[in-house]
């Protein structure tokens, strides 16, 4: 009975914010009700016992692309009023192409044969962690290679895209300090009685 | 009984609306980059659905690495979006054709 409400709560609440952030005129406004969505999202894998999944959904999703999302909408001033032009006019038939799209995947899911048909979900021997560790580390340690590596690429390029160099700030030039020789940066000098130094 | 089905018609709305925040969004490219996560969101739920009542754990396999490129998908979007931004100082998706590579 608690799973039931529970699944009904964490359902309602994430597609009814995922509305709310297509609609929201305030862009700051759609993050706020992106993080809720994945929050509720992030139920519903615990919910399927996923937990490891959800706590992953909580951290990488709220914890750095909502961030993200936030800190772009706020560092750009843009006037996102303007960007609206064109949304009321795409409405009827954008909602017409949705409603189509669903009954499609409604049908599609429905159609028996495809899958296990409802049933419970097994009760598992091991924690979700430790089972989705082993299987990482040894089926997947290929792929999780590679997600390491498109992570990689993905920080790499966003830091190349963009940084940009300012002419007006004084930055030391690093080639030049490690061609610096120390016979060429001082000389013995042997200066005689009252001579002083000659620079 | 909450069962398979249940799950899959949220991940069917939530791909949905993600779908139509990309059709009616369409000058604002922030929105669209939140409308495409959250059809990835879609996605993971759909994974992780079939991973728990098929008792295997490939879907959530899966679902990490939806994850991993939806994280690498935003960070590399916003970049290309802040320096767009910072060339044209608007972020309407129409200007974007008059960047000629």
């Amino acid at each position: 009975m608690i799973a039931i409400l529970a699944f009904y709560l964490f359902a309602t609440l994430t597609i009814v914010p995922a509305i709310a952030v297509i609609f929201a005129r305030n862009p700051v406004h759609s993050v706020l009700w992106l993080i809720l969505a994945f929050f509720n999202a992030a139920g519903l894998m615990l919910l399927l016992g996923a937990e490891f999944i959800a706590m992953l959904v909580v951290i990488v999703y709220v914890g750095a692309v909502a961030v993200l999302f936030l800190f772009v909408v706020m560092m750009l001033d843009v006037d996102f009023a303007s960007l609206r032009s064109g949304f009321t006019k795409n409405l009827p038939f954008g909602i017409i192409i949705a409603l189509v799209l669903l009954a499609e995947i409604v049908v599609a899911m429905m159609s028996r044969g495809a899958g296990p048909g409802g049933g419970q979900i097994a009760a598992t021997s091991q924690p979700n962690i430790v089972a989705l560790g082993q299987l990482l580390y040894s089926r997947y340690l290929l792929p999780f290679e590679l997600a390491g590596l498109i992570l990689l690429v993905a920080m790499i390029g966003a830091i190349v895209l963009t940084h940009r160099r300012r002419g007006d700030t004084r930055s030391p030039n690093i080639s030049k300090q490690i061609r610096r020789r120390p016979q060429d940066s001082y000389r013995n000098t042997n200066p005689g009685v009252g001579e002083g130094m000659k620079l | 009984m909450i069962g398979l089905t249940h799950y899959l018609t949220v991940a069917a709305i939530l791909f949905t609306i993600g779908v139509l925040g990309i059709f009616l969004n369409r000058r604002n490219v922030i929105l669209m980059l939140m409308a495409i996560e959250l059809i990835l969101l879609a996605v993971n739920i759909n994974l992780v659905a079939f991973s728990a009542y098929l008792g295997d754990l490939t879907g959530q396999v899966l679902a990490m690495f939806v994850l991993t490129v939806a994280a690498a998908e935003a960070a590399i979007g916003l970049a290309i979006l802040v320096i767009f931004f910072r060339r044209r100082g608007s972020i309407a998706v129409d200007d974007v054709n008059r960047m000629r590579g």
